[in-house]
């Protein structure tokens, strides 16, 4: 698995501007770019997915082309194969959890998944452990009851790779280390890679293999965390030193001004 | 003594001929409705203060605008003619006309409102999961907007049904041709039947409560958890 992101793209907005100018390679089946807000990840990420157009750069997953603009390579989002979890899971409030698990494998007509889908619908709704909530709301169900329908709803079609969006920005703290690890058996589970963005230190110590550093719309650096220093003999990540790392980046991150809002560009 | 003639007659040509017009106002409401909320274009905002229109200009400006494009020696009502043998004045199509053109503001603006306040990020999930934006408008944007686009749809029945002007410089008072509730009204008065006037007077208000209460509750806010 390889993931090659090279995206640069300047957002102007009431006479400010963000530029955005990022290149970094991920191999690893968790990588985990990391920044404060406005250093541009999210940006980024909607890049990856197709919802945002770079101004240049290319984009590949496992060797597909999803963006090129020397080539005139733009994938639209739906054809991309890529899986997507936002921040706050955008589950449709209008469809129950197994309509919105079936939404990306049922036709355009009915809401229900077809016949030769519910098995599939249904093995998704085991794995989660989501099975008794079926017929229930979105805004019915707990946080991490939400999270697991997004993850399910974008595994169903089997992308070729999983970005999440600050996955656990909306649980409690608690919630949130009980998820990590949940996030890591999916991984192990459906075998899928995936890019985490997020803004806390602890996703980056529970969950990275690759480190991707971002500081005001540019790569600061990128760390392979697989071996030492940063896990033990066992393979277990050493907290300590991924802290200590982050420090060293993260110091002058704090001065960030408040980021644009996409919402504003577009 | 009054006649069924002189009620029910009207009362039902008004509702089907309210009901057409509220099928096409939110038919080309919902269309545009999209078109504005959705695409950026020059002009955007000049074409949609010319749709809203219809909503603060008088009614018998309106019907002359329309009796000059459909009648016999406008432009549409010369093809439509030529064509097909058509002829929309004094007939109770031409009413169906008058009354979408004056209530298609309020569907349009009904839907305008509710496809912005659609989140975005709930058709690019849809988008991301391999919808195309024919998927994308039918399975989530409509769905989302829908209850802001019947409460629009409701309110310009209500309207189609109290037109007056516009209606009776295209259509006429043709009685059980082309004439409406609110025209009949107005007939009665005139003929000194004041007992036709004053039953035409409640069916009416009442109807039209019936609607804005409906819609009104339309409008409020589900309960959420």
């Amino acid at each position: 698995m390889r993931v090659e992101v090279q995206i640069r793209k300047t957002l102007r907005s009431s006479g400010r501007e963000f530029r955005l100018d990022v290149d970094f390679t991920c191999q690893d089946d968790v990588s985990v770019v990391f920044g404060a807000s406005g250093s541009g990840k999210s940006l980024t990420l909607r890049a990856i997915a197709g919802l945002e157009r770079p101004d240049a750069g290319r984009v590949a997953v496992d060797g597909a082309v999803l963006f090129d603009s020397k080539r005139g390579i733009d994938v639209p989002a739906r054809l991309r194969s890529v899986g997507y979890v936002f921040q706050d899971y955008a589950l449709f409030p209008h469809l129950t959890v197994e309509e919105n698990i079936a939404f990306p494998v049922s036709h355009w007509w009915r809401r229900r998944p077809g016949k030769d889908m519910v098995r599939k619908v249904w093995d998704v709704l085991e794995i989660f452990e989501i099975g008794s909530l079926a017929q229930s709301y979105p805004w019915q169900i707990s946080g991490g009851q939400r999270q697991r329908v997004g993850l399910a709803r974008a595994l169903i079609r089997k992308p070729a790779i999983l970005l999440l969006d600050e996955p656990f920005a909306a649980l409690d703290p608690l919630l949130r280390i009980r998820m990590r690890q949940e996030l890591l058996n999916t991984q192990w589970l459906f075998k899928v890679p995936m890019l985490v963005i997020t803004h806390d230190p602890q996703d980056v110590a529970a969950l990275a293999e690759n480190l991707v550093v971002l500081h005001k719309g540019r790569v600061e650096r990128t760390v392979d965390l697989k071996g030492p220093p940063y896990r033990d003999e066992k393979g277990i990540p050493v907290r300590g030193i991924i802290r200590q790392l982050l420090m060293e980046t993260s110091v002058e991150t704090n001065g960030t001004q408040a980021p644009l809002s996409l919402g504003a560009v577009r | 003594m009054i006649t069924s003639n002189e009620v029910l007659v009207p009362l039902m040509l008004t509702l089907k001929v309210a009901g057409w017009a509220t099928v096409l106002a939110t038919l080309a409401g919902i269309l545009l409705a999209y078109l504005i909320a959705r695409v950026k274009f020059m002009g955007r905002e000049l074409l949609d203060a010319a749709m809203t229109l219809p909503m603060v200009m008088p009614p018998t400006v309106l019907g002359y605008y329309l009796l000059v494009l459909v009648g016999r020696r406008g432009p549409i009502g010369h093809w439509l003619e030529a064509q097909f043998g058509i002829s929309l004045v004094f007939t109770w199509q031409g009413a169906v006309i008058a009354a979408a053109v004056v209530a298609f503001p309020l569907v349009y603006k009904g839907a305008r409102a509710a496809f912005e306040g659609v989140e975005h990020q709930y058709e690019q999930a849809a988008r991301v999961l391999g919808k195309s934006e024919w998927e994308v408008f039918v399975r989530v944007t409509l769905p989302l907007a829908w209850r802001g686009i019947l409460a629009g749809a409701m309110l310009a029945f209500a309207r189609a049904m109290g037109e007056f002007g516009a209606t009776l410089m295209v259509a006429g008072s043709l009685p059980g041709k082309t004439q409406t509730l609110s025209i009949a009204v107005y007939e009665a008065v005139q003929a000194g039947k004041d007992d036709v006037a004053n039953f035409l007077v409640i069916v009416t208000s009442v109807v039209c409560i019936t609607i804005l209460v409906a819609s009104g509750r339309m409008l409020r806010p589900r309960l959420v958890a």
